[in-house]
């Protein structure tokens, strides 16, 4: 996105006066928010280094899988808008999570963030995109950052940050969330893809079957019908298609719904009207 | 052979899931798919769980799950000629 010369400000970039310059971290103050971003990504792989960087704050940060078992939440300004930020336990996948990998499924899908930043390791892409492809399934509104991007070169890694933006048709930031490299670049590809000056083309897989396709459609009306306002019908469509027992047991108690905040949480509710 | 069969320092290729359902899947997400190279990292004390080496992160598997997974054996270049029939 960035018309600017890299050369010129290589330096520039990694010092915090000049990132202060339109970010304003707010720590946990989190009311007035305009906009709400999710993070996500595999486990360990700088997502909390990277909320920290963000908002201000010290969550604990550690080197170890599964250390952000709830979700933490914190805010900041940037260009003169509020945007809270909600820091989700890693997870390798949508499709078959343990119970704290649920936290940030149903948050993914159903809190309806503004936009969903997929924290990637640059040393480990292949089994990290995995999970990113999975996202792309379900919001067009992500931005990738490509963290850990010195360790990969000090692998002799060398990625095509362009060619992987354009394969999967979101933005794609290379970061060292620690040092804060990147994280202005990242912050304006927030702000771009959600007010739509970045137009994204997430790459989905085609490989529905019309037979498939007409299950998937019908199960998804019977699912609007029962659950008004949950967003993703499609995708619970398939899981249950699928035989995925977390979810046919949520649509048999009923508690599909509460997940979309229908008549539930408060905080869902403003981030639908945010 | 079967990834259960796998010992310390040696590789192998996953060649089917003998596993259906959600287990499968939880497989395949943690990078465990036909093709893939897995390697033994390390072997607990009782020898269950080990933990295999996938694409770059370690996995810890139960013995019960490894059975299940059956892999061809990856033969050491240089000692290849030897062990063709292993």
């Amino acid at each position: 996105m960035s018309t600017r010369e890299t050369t010129v400000n290589t330096h520039c970039q990694t010092c915090p006066a000049y990132q202060n310059a339109k970010l304003h971290r707010l720590g946990i103050d989190v009311s007035n928010f305009d906009y709400a971003i999710a993070l996500a990504g595999n486990p360990n792989t700088g997502k909390s280094t990277l909320f920290n960087a963000m908002t201000g704050l010290r969550q604990h940060v550690g080197n170890w899988t599964g250390k952000t078992v709830a979700r933490a939440e914190g805010a900041y300004n940037f260009n003169g808008k509020n945007y809270k930020v909600v820091d989700l336990p890693g997870t390798y996948s949508l499709l078959s999570t343990s119970q704290d990998e649920e936290i940030a499924r149903d948050f993914i899908l159903f809190g309806q963030p503004n936009a969903t930043v997929v924290v990637v390791d640059a040393t480990r892409l292949e089994r990290n995109l995995n999970l990113t492809l999975q996202i792309l399934e379900i919001t067009d509104r992500v931005v990738v950052a490509l963290n850990l991007i010195d360790e990969a070169e000090r692998h002799g890694l060398q990625i095509d940050v362009r060619a992987l933006s354009k394969q999967l048709g979101v933005p794609v930031v290379p970061m060292v969330a620690r040092k804060g490299v990147g994280l202005e670049d990242l912050l304006g590809n927030i702000e771009a893809v959600i007010t739509g000056q970045y137009v994204t083309r997430p790459h989905r897989v085609k490989h529905y079957d019309p037979r498939l396709e007409k299950a998937i459609s019908q199960l998804a009306t019977q699912l609007e019908d029962q659950f008004p306002g949950l967003p993703n019908t499609r995708w619970v469509a398939l899981r249950l298609l699928d035989g995925d027992p977390s979810i046919e047991q949520a649509v048999r108690e009923g508690t599909l719904g509460e997940l979309s905040g229908v008549g539930r949480s408060d905080e869902v509710l403003m981030l639908q009207t945010a | 052979m079967r990834l259960d069969e796998l010992q310390k320092g040696q590789t192998g290729v996953v060649k089917a899931l003998h596993i259906t359902g959600p287990n499968r899947r939880r497989l395949m997400d943690l990078g465990i798919l036909p093709g893939t190279h897995i390697e033994v990292e390390m072997k607990s004390p009782l020898g269950d769980p080990v933990a295999y080496r996938v694409r770059g992160a370690v996995i810890a598997l139960r013995q019960v799950q490894a059975r299940e997974i059956e892999i061809t054996l990856d033969v050491p270049s240089t000692e290849a000629a030897e062990n063709v029939h292993s």
